[in-house]
């Protein structure tokens, strides 16, 4: 399970969280997530969102 | 080779260096700023009191891992005094900089109104005012915060979540009147009212004077609001003189075209402190949109911007808001499509194609379906 973040804002999504609040399961990896999805915080492109360690 | 000099190191001038980088990783980049250079999402001042963050743990990225990781050369804590557009020079803190081209992202200062008496009040436009915002409000108990419209609106629910009594001034009938229709407006007030804001509508302060360790607001109809801090909120404007002093073409903003380019075919401006084709964005979806274009032009590439129905989230938590604003003098009509525990609103125009909306509450999250049924 990886983690991403908004080069943006800072927003973190963590695929073993997923995020119920947008209707996206707990596992749900990064790949999986629709091209059109946009960042809950500040709306820029999943492509804006870069691979972070953790 | 001469570089590309980018001016400035908020969310323009950045995203930009970045965009620029994935198409070309050799054209020489120097980025001049006069903060620190460090990397931060300026839309999260307006949401970090109620999670208590310092300042210091806003910045995503150090200025010089900036530089590192984008291969550029940072001139931080570099003031310009003047753009020299014959000998393309740029005089400055730093001494005689050339460039080859130089793009604008210098942002926008904060409107102060203004006021009568001690008139002590604050403003955040960046991390430095971030940082002593929350230095004072240290013993404070009490804000009151002059606007509101959307920033105003999110500093109020973030401060009241952090335990603050909020008072909201504004001439205005109601929140966010600039972007939001009346009934999605009317949203706000109460859900925000819950957490310990107090609205007041209709009226402007006048004066502020120093009143024990805080200060009493004057305000237009003779009533007075008592307040530990007093911040203002009531708008930006683009920061143009450099641009001015340097004979280039402006209006409210450095006036650029749909490539972001200014009256000088060297010089481009993109972010809030520019105007694109005679409108102002300062939002972060224009901003990630023009960047983009222009990193394509500087590539040699040359690409215009074009706007996709870009939606405006409002950061208040208590009653989140998405809005798609319409521009002033659109011909149309808000109509209200749904209310439930919030409003969704659209407008249409004369040929009943939607062309903006207004979400709130439970429809908030509705933006992106929304703006893709929109005409743009």
């Amino acid at each position: 399970m990886k983690v991403w973040q908004c080069v943006v804002c800072g927003f973190i999504y963590n695929e073993a969280e997923g995020l119920p609040s947008e209707g996206i399961a707990p596992g749900t990896a990064w790949a999986d997530i629709p091209a059109d999805w946009a960042c809950p915080d500040c709306g820029v492109a999943k492509s804006d969102f870069e691979m972070v360690e953790i | 080779m001469k570089p590309i000099v980018v001016l400035g190191s908020g969310l323009a001038g950045y995203t930009l260096v970045r965009e620029l980088r994935k198409l070309n990783r050799d054209i020489p980049i120097t980025l001049v700023t006069r903060d620190s250079g460090d990397y931060y999402s300026k839309p999260t001042l307006s949401n970090a009191f109620a999670q208590k963050k310092e300042a210091a743990s806003l910045v995503l990225t150090a200025a010089k891992d900036m530089a590192a990781q984008q291969k550029f050369t940072l001139l931080a804590n570099t003031e310009v005094h003047a753009i020299h557009r014959e000998a393309r020079q740029l005089e400055t803190t730093a001494g005689v900089i050339e460039y080859e081209k130089l793009v604008l992202a210098i942002g926008a200062d904060p409107i102060r109104i203004p006021l009568q008496g001690d008139a002590a009040v604050l403003s955040v436009n960046d991390l430095s005012d971030y940082a002593h915002l929350r230095e004072k409000l240290g013993n404070a108990k009490t804000v009151a915060i002059m606007g509101g419209g959307l920033i105003g609106c999110e500093f109020a629910n973030d401060l009241a979540l952090a335990g603050y009594k909020v008072a909201v001034i504004d001439p205005g009938p109601y929140p966010i009147a600039g972007l939001l229709p009346e009934q999605a407006g009317r949203q706000l007030l109460e859900p925000l009212n819950n957490l310990g804001v107090s609205w007041h509508f209709g009226k402007t302060a006048q004066r502020v004077d120093a009143a024990g360790a805080g200060y009493t607001l004057a305000l237009s109809d003779q009533s007075t609001v008592s307040a530990d801090i007093v911040l203002s909120a009531v708008g930006l404007r683009p920061r143009i003189q450099l641009a001015k002093n340097a004979g280039l073409a402006v209006n409210r903003g450095i006036a650029v075209d749909e490539q972001l380019q200014s009256s000088d075919d060297a010089i481009f401006a993109l972010g809030d402190c520019a105007e694109i084709n005679g409108r102002t964005l300062p939002y972060v979806l224009p901003i990630m949109h023009a960047a983009r274009a222009l990193a394509k032009t500087l590539a040699g590439e040359d690409a215009s911007v074009i706007f996709p129905p870009m939606p405006v989230v409002v950061k208040t938590p208590a009653h989140p808001i998405a809005v798609l604003p319409v521009p002033r003098d659109a011909a149309g009509t808000w109509t209200v499509l749904a209310e439930g525990q919030g409003i969704r609103m659209g407008f249409f125009n004369p040929q009943n194609e939607m062309i903006g909306f207004a979400l709130t509450g439970e429809y908030a999250k509705e933006r992106s379906e929304m703006a893709a049924r929109c005409a743009v």
